[in-house]
């Protein structure tokens, strides 16, 4: 690599020229090596935008072999994720041992406060008896390496929040693509127009990919958030708290998630949410207080919540079209 | 005595998170001091105390802030170890972007946020780029996928250093900074040490104190823009 030129190098890492932009350098000719760019920058230059050749040799080093570390890694496979109980708020211990597999949704309710995003928190941060709940979180039955927690290649938990919102000032279409290139995506334009469409079928109210990120609706928020973590994240566990009030489609949402083999936990007070997982864990003060499996008379009343749901979301359509109730029954 | 720098811009979470890091430390019952620089006015030194954790403040005021840290810093260490702590914290708020504290051969931590934009770790010069731990904040308010964006960013701009996620209010992630300060490089006195860069550097008229705008007042190192 030491002996291309610039030029030569752009055609193999087009990622190079982030480089010289993070660093504010101006490439004018592009046929010497990045070594004899460098030494041939003013000293003035440098020192004005406080650089040394040095340094910013090295630099460049780290950079190339970071930029292809994320260009090779791949989806790690996750195929089980167990939580060893710890305590409870008073300091009880928790009995539970739980295993979620790849393609579950596990849901956690419990009233507020009861621990529900503490033990989302839990898995987050792969803990390991390092939390205030003393809770251990394996991955495929084992520990997972401690160097995990600081690796851009292996993000293994995407998070979705009610607290979370976006912040960029970019179009959404602009965002899709930098998530994209961040995640080095051969091919963005067909991901970004999947990602895009996607998030139009769960969001209630569709939007342009033209839209400022920043102006984008709370449900239009979400719907784009569950997109683009099923579609581009490479995270295979996937951690959703309380997000029922955002107005998407959320049956739609959690297929959509698990159709990409994902583990899903969602916190939630929802009851359809609650129900169209496999198991569900309560929490009561701090604890994991049980696990109540999904039994076939709860998905007969599931069956009734989605029909209930259609109904409501029909009269809220209605109503703000601005159409009248008169004529239902 | 051990001893580390954190910089970082305004309101990006340093007194936070390096609160909840000694938090993590409390049991091993470090004796820790902080040094504060600011321009006009902190209120870091109260919350310092609040949680029991002695601090000293050095107001820059009219003085570049920068050349007020390293007028400052070898006598504050000196200070340190005469009164026996085992670890001290330089805290300071990097304000004009060129500008950064970092010693070397002395841990140096960068602390900046999710929310201050993309071209952010391009825009910060050698606080973030020439730092050895970085420290992202406010991680919890923003999408996932900006986070990703943001970490890359932060990446490109220093792939050397160690990038670390730390939750300023729950203190999430803490522990692994509190691990970079309980091991910082231990010093003996900072005399002859080195700035890892150098500061930004100005000696005109109005460094001594012109207040009048125009050519004439304009004496010693000044650099005008090319406008046409
Ligand atoms: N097992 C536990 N031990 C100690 N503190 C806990 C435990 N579980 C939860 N907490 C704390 O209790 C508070 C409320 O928990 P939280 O997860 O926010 O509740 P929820 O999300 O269900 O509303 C938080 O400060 C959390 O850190
Ligand atoms: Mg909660």
């Amino acid at each position: 690599m030491k002996k291309l030129t610039i030029a030569e190098l752009r055609a193999t890492y087009p990622y190079v020229d982030d480089f010289f932009d993070v660093n504010g350098l101006v490439v004018e000719n592009d046929s010497q090596t990045v070594a004899e760019y460098i030494y041939n920058l003013p000293y003035l230059f440098l020192e004005n935008m406080g650089l040394e050749h040095e340094s910013l040799i090295k630099h460049f080093r780290a950079f190339m072999s970071s930029m292809q570390g994320l260009d090779k890694s791949q989806v790690f496979a996750v195929d089980s994720l167990t939580i060893i109980g710890g305590t409870d708020k008073s300091g009880q211990r928790e009995q539970t041992e739980v295993t979620i597999e790849r393609g579950e949704i596990i849901c956690i309710v419990g009233p507020t406060g009861s621990g529900k995003s503490r033990l989302l928190a839990d898995i987050e941060w792969m803990a390991q008896n390092d939390t205030p709940t003393g809770r251990r979180i394996l991955i495929n039955n084992v520990v997972p390496p401690e160097s995990w927690r600081f690796s851009l290649n292996h993000q293994l938990v995407a998070q979705l929040s009610q607290n979370m919102n976006f912040v960029m000032d970019v179009s959404v279409k602009d965002f899709v693509r930098l998530h994209a290139y961040s995640r080095m995506v051969r091919k963005p334009e067909k991901k970004i127009d999947d990602v895009i469409s996607c998030a139009n079928e769960l969001a209630g109210e569709t939007f342009d990919p033209s839209t400022p990120l920043t102006s984008l609706s709370g449900g239009q928020s979400r719907a784009l958030m569950v997109a683009d973590t099923a579609l581009l994240s490479a995270s295979p566990i996937v951690l959703i708290d309380e997000i029922e009030n955002a107005g998407i489609n959320r049956i739609k949402a959690m297929r959509l998630l698990v159709d990409q083999n994902k583990i899903v936990l969602i916190a939630t007070h929802d009851p359809l949410l609650a129900l169209s997982g496999n198991k569900r864990i309560v929490v009561k003060n701090g604890g994991i207080n049980q696990v109540i499996k999904t039994s076939k008379v709860e998905k007969m009343h599931l069956e009734k919540i989605i029909g209930l749901d259609k109904v409501l979301t029909e009269y809220r359509e209605r109503i703000r079209n601005g159409e009248t109730l008169q004529h239902i029954l | 005595m051990r001893f580390l720098t954190v910089s970082g811009p305004p309101s990006s979470g340093k007194t936070s998170v390096i609160l909840k890091a000694l938090e993590v430390l409390k049991p091993k019952a470090l004796k820790v001091g902080v040094m504060k620089f600011d321009c006009l006015a902190t209120n870091d030194d109260r919350l310092y105390a609040a949680h029991g954790i002695d601090s000293k403040v050095g107001l820059s005021g009219s003085l570049c802030p920068d050349h007020y840290f390293v007028s400052n810093i070898d006598d504050c260490v000196d200070w340190g170890i005469r009164h026996g702590y085992d670890v001290l914290i330089s805290e300071s708020a990097g304000l004009c972007n060129r500008c950064s504290p970092h010693i070397k051969n002395c841990t140096a931590v960068c602390v900046i946020d999710n929310l201050m934009g993309i071209d952010t770790p391009k825009k910060i010069g050698p606080m973030l780029k020439m730092a050895d731990v970085i420290v992202i904040t406010k991680g919890d308010i923003v999408s996932q996928a900006e986070r990703e964006i943001f970490a890359l960013k932060v990446r490109q701009a220093n792939p050397l250093a160690t990038i670390l996620h730390v939750n300023g209010m729950t203190g999430q992630g803490a522990g692994q900074l509190a691990a970079i300060i309980e091991h910082a490089t231990a010093v003996e006195s900072l005399r002859g040490a080195m700035l890892r860069v150098s500061m930004p550097s100005a000696l005109c008229s109005y460094c001594l104190g012109e207040t009048q705008i125009g050519k004439e007042k304009q004496k010693g190192n000044v650099r005008k823009m090319i406008l046409d």
